[in-house]
């Protein structure tokens, strides 16, 4: 129990590192998980499915209720940045590098190690601040920083629109590049900031640059965003998040301990790989291919940001949000058995 | 994830060889071109090296300063007349910190001195220091004697510079806490002496009569060394090109403690 709990750990950080997901062994493979898969093999189940998808794809309902949630909370999170200044709200000052919550010290865990390396002397108050951010995204899943929080996600997220458009045209063409260029840019940035003695990540690092932009007034740095927008639009979709950006991957490491995640119910899914096609972070949702799973029920990786993409996207809601210990879900029930009714 | 049905299996893994190639040299440009971008934020820094800024109250050294700053902001949050402000991405690794442009708005420590200390949460400007004579954010120099009306013997008539000017000084004879335009205050000087006048520093600056003036009526500024830099006397001289000016200090900034 606990060696298959940190094993499971230790596949999931090495994916994030950018490992290619596994395959999955029977002998891995719950009882349930086989029993399941070999009745969706069935030519009847398969055509159910089928059947489903067409009838879904007729329909062709959108949900944006998760996107209006997180685009909300963004430009709330920010906006208290920007008016705590400009009508002295006193709310959330400073920027996303650190700042003071109703006076509490909040410290961006990336910033602050790339800090401590460069100048090599750590005051408590960084310390304070350090702390509460890593509760705080402890409890709420790691990467929800990203989606829920960072506003070049947001500018991202409407660069990839643009950047789908034109892809669905045929005027642009995604280069995907290494997952494994991450950690190494990581291990680049944390090896600058000791080496050169500063902070050298912070000076292109679109998050602070906007936050500051926003909150201060520093313009002629979004023009560095500008030109990584411009490449997420024309050559690569979301490469900032997905290939460079240090801090999304220091919140996936707390993202590994963390019980706010996304559970993927396979008793429900048409394995149409929607969800796949909009997640930043598609690697984690491998589970959701047919035979890709070793349980019926699977908790998405710590890569995941919670952005519930997948959620709005799948249409027979096999992904929800999971409190792990805390939600109550219905046992699993038989291959075969009609569907068990869900409220 | 999408198999072309169409190619045979050696095309195929010919091709897949190929792809992994492209992405992998791909990958590595993409990260050559990230690492050169944030390189190129250090040579900006020596670029600037001959025009240092003057740094809030506090800072530590430049080098452990620019290393110590997290570039959030909060010392421009708290200053109540908005001397300090963030730089933008001109100044390289510079980008986000916090510096004064005294002739603009220079630092009166209306606050009673060292808010932006209190708020900093890196102790980039230095939790050692607690009032503002410890304070050596640079020196003030004469730099264009012959611009100085003082030493020309003249007085001064009017706003100190101008009615657009938009800085703010506190004037603890009209209130004590909250700093007025600039703008909005009057003079009639028989001889200018502006930067002595309004300096927060007990005994930083003084007139001094020239000794080869012969009519008795010129005097020159001069700086004392427990000038901490603020600026004010920057801000103040009313003479164009300014006549005195903070020589910006890069070191020996740390040393709270009192002066000498």
């Amino acid at each position: 129990m606990t060696i298959g709990f940190f094993a499971r750990r230790l596949d999931d950080l090495m994916q994030m590192l950018g490992r290619a997901p596994r395959r999955i062994g029977k002998a891995d493979k719950t009882a349930e998980a086989l029993a399941l898969e070999a009745f969706k093999r069935t030519p009847e189940e398969r055509r159910r499915r089928l059947d489903a998808i067409r009838a879904e794809e007729a329909e062709g309902v959108v949900s944006h209720k998760w996107r209006i949630r997180r685009w909300a909370s963004i430009l709330a999170v920010n906006g208290l940045f920007v008016a705590s200044f400009w009508v002295d709200l006193q709310l959330v000052e400073g920027a996303l590098t650190a700042s003071r919550v109703l006076g509490f010290h909040f410290a961006d865990l990336n910033s602050s190690l790339q800090l401590m390396l460069a100048h090599g002397h750590v005051v408590l108050n960084l310390l304070i601040g350090v702390t509460t951010v890593l509760l705080l995204y402890l409890f709420f899943g790691g990467r929800a920083f990203c989606s829920w929080v960072c506003p070049y996600h947001l500018v991202s997220e409407i660069a990839e629109m643009v950047h789908l458009k034109l892809a669905a045209r045929g005027l642009v063409t995604d280069h995907d590049l290494d997952r494994r260029l991450r950690p190494v840019m990581f291990v680049v940035f944390a090896a600058l900031a000791f080496g050169s003695g500063y902070t050298l990540f912070e000076t292109i690092s679109p998050v602070g640059i906007l936050s500051r932009g926003m909150t201060y007034g520093t313009v002629a740095a979004l023009l560095w965003v500008g030109v990584l927008l411009l490449v997420e639009v024309f050559w690569s979709r979301r490469f900032w998040c997905r290939y460079v950006c240090p801090i999304g991957l220091t919140y996936g490491f707390v993202g590994l301990a963390t019980p706010v995640r996304v559970l993927w119910d396979a008793e429900k899914c048409l394995h149409e790989g929607k969800c796949r096609q909009v997640c930043l972070v598609p690697h984690v949702l491998e589970t959701t291919k047919l035979g890709r799973s070793s349980d019926v029920r699977s908790p998405i990786g710590s890569d995941c940001t919670r952005c519930a993409m997948c959620l709005d996207v799948c249409p027979s809601g096999a992904l929800s949000f999971d409190i792990a210990g805390i939600t109550r879900r219905p046992p699993p029930g038989v291959p075969g058995q009609p569907a068990r009714e869900d409220a | 994830m999408t198999e072309d049905k169409t190619s045979t299996p050696s095309d195929d893994g010919l091709d897949r060889f190929g792809e992994d190639r492209r992405r992998l040299l791909r990958s590595a440009a993409v990260g050559g071109a990230i690492t050169c971008a944030a390189l190129a934020g250090l040579w900006r820094e020596k670029a600037m090296a001959g025009a240092p800024r003057l740094r809030p109250p506090g800072a530590l050294d430049e080098e452990r300063f620019l290393a110590a700053c997290i570039k959030c902001g909060q010392c421009v949050q708290v200053c109540p007349i908005r001397a300090v402000k963030l730089a933008d991405l001109g100044d390289g690794i510079g980008n986000g910190v916090p510096y004064i442009d005294p002739r603009t708005q220079a630092c009166d420590f209306s606050c009673d001195a060292t808010q932006c200390i209190l708020a900093c949460p890196t102790g980039a400007l230095s939790h050692e220091i607690d009032h503002k004579e410890q304070v050596k954010m640079g020196k003030a120099k004469l730099v264009v004697a012959d611009a100085c009306l003082a030493r020309k013997g003249k007085g001064f008539t009017g706003t100190a510079r101008g009615a657009a000017f938009p800085g703010v000084l506190r004037y603890p004879e009209i209130d004590r806490w909250k700093a007025q335009p600039v703008a909005g205050q009057k003079y009639a000087l028989d001889l200018c002496d502006l930067c002595v006048r309004h300096c927060p520093i007990e005994g930083a600056i003084r007139l001094e009569p020239l000794a080869a003036d012969t009519t008795g009526k010129s005097k020159t500024p001069v700086v004392e060394a427990n000038c901490v830099g603020c600026g004010v006397c920057e801000m103040m001289c009313p003479a164009e090109p300014v006549a005195i000016r903070v020589e910006v200090s890069t070191t020996g900034r740390e040393t709270g403690g009192p002066h000498a």
